[in-house]
């Protein structure tokens, strides 16, 4: 368990960051929901697993969303970049299903560094580009006290400007804020009282 | 007449399906045609033209003339017309219609008196009316007193015979024509560089935009055509995110465009259309944001050049209890957003096409595999039983009811499965995050 969360998330706006593992698609919701405006998000439309914008909207407003439906990768990074280098849109997300080069993830970079706006890309695992500024393992946890069903565990494995860390979050759908939503908590097992829970 | 009457009067009879829709456009295109003669040119009913040629007929020599030449070339283009030619418009109409011919200036009521007194524009009912009295042609009308027959007609029986006469005016109200938003420059040598082009059609978008200005109106399309030296031509199509017509913010969204043209030996004619047209009304200029701002649509504009506009997209709410037909997917272009979103239920993140998995019976089952992993039961909240609807038929829905289950399981991954009771099977259908 690291210590706090908040100089690292938010990541740095002005660059490009990557997240991978099955809860990805989670982690870029939550992030789009920290950051204001529209959000563009570029998605293959051959691949089957859609985004349910009702799923969506407890953690953000789906009218914020506006979907890319591009049919490769050159196409996806392209756009990706023209979004970025745009400015009008504060995140990005990409989801790419192939590796992606240093020169393309460097092209990437510049792109959202001339625009001011923060890049997501979704990978799988391993797929990165040695261009990213951070890299997020996103898993979701089994939480057997079962406060609530949003435990999840972000592992940050790569950091260019800082040190790597990891932390157990959940999403708090009650608060008020959008911003204020996301809490930090600690791992299964480690609760105070988590003796008497488990047993 | 029944087609099959028609068929026992004439067996050779040919028959085509009516097309009013056409025959309607063929008039307007006629109509065009028709101005070469004068400038008062509308359309009379489903079939006819009216021209208002006063002050023209000297410049084909006199009215006979001009008949003559309008039957010449209709003729060669293989039209059958009837003319009619006279003071007023009712009077033309009665002779193009039933007579066919001239009548002399001022003498009108001599030419009318032989028609039926359907040559008055008269409503069917009426006509027959005024035959059963035997009041048969336009001369008997004349010569019987005006009172009765209004009594018995009501007024528009006199206003008709009245406008046939010329007693009372009648326009022609010619029809305008649409705007044509189209321009064209036409070069003394030929040009070949991506500048030289992009030069030649910002002076061209600045004409078309100041036409756009004036009519309040923007464009929603533009094609580019390039004419090549050797006869062949290029076009660039431009669509556009939301309807625009200002010269600068269009000139660098057809930067992608004109790259990929293949100037070959050179191009010496450029024509730049507004193919699709949006009225544009002018706006209040305010301090506070209104909608989408310029730059968003820009963004959509540059990447619609790339993907195709209709895939920026955005989602809209549906009113359906099924998850995959919650919402719509709409063009970005053409929508604005929508909202509000709700959902009664937690909803997953992710939905794909239901994937089977190993289990029997209405619980969940407490381990099973899906896509290569072992995963075991930790926590199972349901059932939401969600039925088909039975208004519209879906393929995927054929199994029938579904029990929808929230799945967390120990290895972490939180699922949303369903079972269906009438044809027993479990299946995964969405991810939670």
């Amino acid at each position: 368990m690291s210590a706090d969360l908040a100089p690292h998330f938010p990541p740095r706006r002005a660059r490009v960051h990557e997240a991978c593992g099955p809860g990805m698609t989670g982690f870029a919701a939550m992030l789009a929901a920290q950051l204001e405006g529209p959000v563009l998000w570029i998605r293959e439309y051959w691949r089957p697993e859609a985004l349910n914008p009702l799923g969506l909207s407890d953690i953000l407003d789906p009218s914020r969303l506006l979907v890319a439906q591009v049919k490769d990768q050159t196409d996806a990074l392209a756009v990706a970049e023209e979004a970025l280098r745009d400015g009008s849109l504060k995140l990005v997300v990409a989801e790419l299903g192939e590796p992606l080069g240093l020169t393309p993830g460097r092209r990437l970079q510049l792109a959202a560094k001339d625009g001011r706006s923060t890049g997501l890309c979704l990978i799988s695992e391993g797929n990165g580009s040695n261009a990213a500024e951070t890299r997020w393992r996103c898993t979701p946890t089994f939480d057997p006290e079962g406060l609530d069903s949003t435990l999840q565990h972000w592992d940050l494995i790569k950091n260019k400007s800082g040190t790597l860390g990891f932390w157990h979050v959940r999403w708090d759908r009650e608060a008020h804020r959008e911003t204020h939503r996301l809490r930090v908590v600690s791992a299964p097992g480690e609760r105070p009282g988590a003796a008497h829970a488990t047993g | 007449m029944p087609v099959s009457d028609a068929r026992a009067f004439c067996p050779g009879l040919q028959t085509r399906i009516a097309d009013p829709a056409g025959d309607t456009r063929f008039l307007h295109a006629l109509r065009r045609w028709a101005t070469r003669y004068c400038p008062w040119v509308g359309i009379e009913g489903e079939d006819g033209l009216v021209m208002d040629i006063t002050g023209v007929a000297h410049l084909f020599g006199d009215e006979p003339l001009l008949l003559a030449d309008l039957r010449q070339r209709l003729a060669r283009a293989g039209f059958g017309v009837r003319l009619g030619l006279a003071d007023t418009r009712g009077a033309a109409w009665a002779l193009a219609r039933f007579g066919e011919g001239e009548a002399p200036p001022g003498r009108m009521a001599e030419a009318l008196a032989p028609l039926p007194v359907a040559a008055l524009r008269l409503e069917p009912a009426t006509a027959t009316a005024l035959q059963r009295l035997g009041l048969r042609t336009v001369g008997d009308l004349t010569a019987t007193a005006r009172a009765p027959l209004t009594r018995r007609f009501g007024p528009e029986v006199m206003m008709r015979l009245d406008q046939a006469l010329g007693r009372q005016p009648e326009q022609v109200t010619p029809l305008s024509d649409p705007p044509h938003y189209g321009v064209r420059m036409t070069l003394p040598e030929p040009i070949g560089l991506q500048d030289d082009v992009m030069a030649g059609l910002a002076r061209l978008l600045e004409r078309l935009c100041a036409k756009l200005q004036a009519q309040e109106a923007g464009a929603r399309m533009f094609r580019l055509t390039l004419r090549r030296v050797d006869q062949d031509a290029q076009e660039v199509e431009l669509r556009l995110a939301r309807p625009l017509r200002e010269a600068a913010r269009i000139l660098p969204l057809f930067a992608r465009g004109v790259g990929e043209v293949e100037a070959g030996f050179g191009i010496d004619q450029l024509r730049l259309a507004a193919v699709q047209v949006e009225p544009l009304p002018v706006q209040q200029v305010s301090s506070v944001p209104q909608g989408r701002s310029d730059q968003l649509g820009d963004l959509i504009t540059r990447i619609g050049t790339r993907i195709g506009l209709e895939n920026v997209q955005r989602f809209l709410p549906a009113d359906s209890h099924i998850p995959e037909r919650a919402f719509l997917i709409a063009p970005a272009a053409w929508s604005e957003p929508g909202g509000p979103w709700a959902s009664p239920r937690p909803r997953p993140l992710r939905l794909f096409p239901p994937e089977a998995i190993g289990g029997t019976g209405p619980r969940p089952p407490a381990r099973f595999r899906w896509r290569r992993m072992a995963l075991e039961t930790g926590r199972a909240t349901g059932p939401e039983r969600i039925a088909p609807e039975w208004w519209m038929s879906d393929e995927a829905w054929r199994s029938g009811l579904r029990d929808y289950w929230q799945v967390e399981t120990r290895q972490g991954r939180r699922l949303w499965l369903f079972y269906t009771p009438q044809n027993p099977g479990w299946f995964v259908q969405g991810e939670f995050p």
